[in-house]
């Protein structure tokens, strides 16, 4: 079967034009992690910076997007600002269905525009607009002008946006997407801040022939009915990820406090039970989506005497509460949410931010730091406090809050508190659950939770076996991989398995595709590692920091043996992967 | 005759699962506008959302305005469509008061509602009933959620 290549659109921002090619091969890439993997091979100087304008920014969705549930994902590939390795981050919201009805398999950003501009793109239509006008504006304020600017496809586009972090290049900068939804981890705003590049809105309003036949509408059904009448997406529906919070905390694996603890009785004004109860406003999904798990609470404010009010809408998940909220031991829903909205505004990642910022907390309790640094007293719980530290993040105010908008190990290093710098490769996510997890972020190709179940694996296995952890590890990055390349919202895991991913594949006219998806996916693998290997990825000099090793956490103390003993098999398998 | 009506769309969550049903199962198509049904934010995602549908006019002013009988009046409301004869001038779209006809902008084929019901059992959120038509012997109210709060406030 020859092969059939993706249709991509080249962009140039300097100067000012955009090209569709046709690149690499289907059955291989698949689409989403692998083609973003691929085009990050073959058009990224991996020795140049991250903010080098040459680099790319890349944006790939796949064979089964906007054509099956939860197919609702985009995956955005870069050299990352925060470590200079190859990075990888998923976004929902309208984005993914935008880009297959705008007929465009992958959009390449190279290049950096000579003044601030907005991006447009759709079948009909690439512009390059002037937006000087909006620099330094925050997220929500930049979302209400450029609808104002682009009426094309209002109401049914899909708006891609940094905010002043974004411009100012901190290394967790995030991409908002749709108001609700980010490219959140590794700095993806900061490149487009790079490229002078303040928006995005991409308008879709092609159609593709559906396949001939039952069979495409019979498979759709039944994974339709499985998703929304099994009971299967039910915790992602219901509380939603929050739900975690208070499972967590009882089994002493809920950071707190900069991870000082990981089990509080405060639990109770922060559970996922106490938001659903008091603050959730309505629920949102993805384009594409049945399930509705954005869930988005209520943030009332009192602004003045005479009972003055403003309201905000923030969308809330299990990880902005545990960093935004637990681990900066805020003891209130409403403060949460406080905390996230000027996160949200000023456009960084809300996990990066919220650890860093609890490092710094516990910092400047250990006298390390002081006002001179902070500007504003930060103490736990102070939810006042951390607002205004969003915003010195935000703008870069001083040389500390440069620093810390590098990264919290950054911060730690000039500042001599590595040891309880809650840092895994990046700033670490919501799980104390012990070692195999420790391990699969700060190892892992995205330093993410959701490269493998490796939370997952310490609450189902108490043994000290690394050479099965590890292997455990390895395989579930593949099985990821496959999804994240289709591109599918990892809560679908359980329903797409691979039966069922060859069964939708075959539906769609691409058996081929379904045969080779396994092989495909353990190739995209090793095309991952080889980039970051590339880019100067030592998987041996990875360091856990201390703190790590003195918390409880779900199995109780950390093993320094185990966890060596886990690296090291890890760095062997990692090795010979991209050796392979 | 039975209309298509979104009594509840309050509820909705801007998932596209009906206009892709639509467009999968009526026209044979992947997209989330070829459709009798589209969801559009009004405003941002904050506001919520609407769906785009017929509704159902009786005169139906693009039945009126189609210059070929491409587009007829339906029974109860809306309208019959027979393709083979639209010649994509569009003034069905241009004499829709509500907005419900989509011109693909490849093809400049009109997309509405025919009222078939298919896209009902897609909403994971029960927005959309099928209704006897206004003004038909069995017509009756479709009940909304504001309804039912204010039958739930008054019992007992």
């Amino acid at each position: 079967m020859p092969a059939e290549p993706f249709r991509v659109l080249m962009v140039d921002l300097t100067r000012g034009r955009g090209e569709y090619i046709n690149f690499g091969d289907k059955n291989e890439h698949l689409g989403g992690s692998g083609l973003a993997a691929a085009l990050f091979a073959a058009y990224a100087d991996v020795s140049a910076p991250a903010l080098a304008p040459e680099q790319p920014l890349i944006f790939a969705i796949g064979p089964l997007t906007g054509c099956y549930p939860l197919m609702s994902k985009t995956v955005c590939a870069f050299k990352s600002p925060y470590n200079e390795q190859y990075a990888e981050s998923h976004a929902g919201g309208r984005l993914a269905l935008s880009l297959r009805f705008a007929g465009i398999d992958a959009l390449v950003i190279r290049g950096r525009s000579p003044v601030l501009s907005a991006l447009a793109v759709g079948i009909r239509r690439l512009d390059f607009v002037d937006v000087h006008f909006l620099r330094g504006f925050d997220v929500f304020t930049t979302g209400k002008q450029l609808r104002k600017l682009h009426r094309s496809g209002a109401g049914h586009r899909s708006t891609l946006r940094i905010g002043p972090a974004g411009e100012n290049q901190v290394a967790y900068a995030c991409i908002n997407v749709d108001t609700y939804r980010h490219f959140g981890r590794l700095g993806s705003g900061a490149v487009m801040g790079a490229k002078n590049l303040k928006a995005i809105v991409i308008d879709g309003g092609k159609s593709l022939p559906a396949p001939a036949g039952k069979d495409y509408p019979d498979v759709f059904k039944a994974i339709y009915d499985q998703v929304v009448d099994s009971g299967m997406m039910k915790k992602y529906h219901d509380l939603g990820t929050p739900e975690n919070l208070l499972a967590l905390n009882e089994l002493s694996a809920l950071p707190w406090k900069n991870l000082q603890s990981t089990k509080e009785a405060a639990i109770e004004n922060v559970s996922g039970e106490a938001f659903a109860r008091d603050l959730l406003l309505r629920k949102a999904a993805c384009a594409g989506c049945p399930v509705g798990c954005i869930h988005v609470g209520l943030l009332r404010e009192k602004y003045a005497a005479n009972n003055d009010y403003l309201y905000r809408q923030v969308s809330y998940d299990y990880e902005p509460l545990f960093a935004d909220g637990t681990m900066l031991g805020i003891t209130s829903a409403s403060g949460i949410l406080a905390v996230m909205d000027e996160i949200e505004r000023q456009g960084v990642d809300c996990m990066s931010a919220g650890v860093a910022l609890a490092w710094a907390t516990e910092a400047a309790q250990k006298g390390a730091i002081g006002l001179a640094e902070t500007i504003v007293p930060l103490a736990f719980d102070d939810v006042a406090g951390y607002r205004e530290a969003v915003r010195h993040l935000g703008n870069r105010t001083n040389e500390f809050y440069r620093l810390l908008g590098q990264g919290t190990m950054v911060a730690a290093a000039q500042y001599k508190g590595e040891d309880y710098a809650c840092v895994l490769g990046q700033e670490m996510s919501g799980y104390a659950t012990g070692e195999v997890f420790y391990i699969s972020q700060a190892m892992g190709v995205r330093h993410s939770h959701l490269d493998s179940g490796g939370y997952s694996y310490d609450q189902k296995h108490t043994d000290k076996d690394a050479v099965k952890a590890i292997d455990f590890l390895v395989a579930d990055e593949a099985d990821r991989v496959a999804l994240t390349s289709m591109v599918s919202c990892l809560f679908a895991r359980n329903v797409y398995t691979p039966e069922t991913l060859g069964r939708a594949l075959s539906a769609m006219g691409l058996s081929g595709m379904a045969e080779n998806l396994g092989k495909a996916a353990r190739n995209i693998q090793k095309l991952r590692w080889k980039n970051k290997i590339d880019c100067g990825f030592k998987p041996r000099e990875v360091k856990i920091p201390k703190r790590f090793y003195e918390v409880t956490n779900w199995k109780g103390q950390a093993d320094p043996a185990y966890l060596e003993e886990l690296k090291t098999y890890y760095a062997s398998r990692i090795e010979a992967l991209v050796s392979a | 005759m039975k209309i298509l009506r979104a009594p509840r769309v309050e509820r909705c969550v801007g998932c596209d699962s009906c206009s892709l049903a639509c467009a999968r199962l009526v026209h044979k198509r992947i997209s989330w506008t070829t459709a009798g049904i589209r969801i559009t934010s009004s405003g941002g995602l904050s506001t919520g959302f609407e769906a785009k549908i017929c509704l159902a006019c009786d005169p139906a002013p693009c039945a009126a305005a189609c210059p070929t009988g491409s587009y007829s009046q339906r029974k109860g409301g809306g309208v019959r469509v027979k393709p083979d004869v639209c010649i994509r001038c569009g003034a069905c779209a241009k004499a829709c008061p509500v907005d419900a006809i989509y011109i693909e902008p490849e093809t400049n084929v009109p997309f509405v509602c025919l009222h078939c019901g298919r896209c009902v059992g897609f909403c994971p959120h029960q927005c959309l009933e099928m209704i006897d038509a206004p003004g038909t012997a069995d017509a009756a109210v479709p009940v909304t959620d504001a309804a039912q709060e204010k039958e739930a406030s008054h019992a007992g």
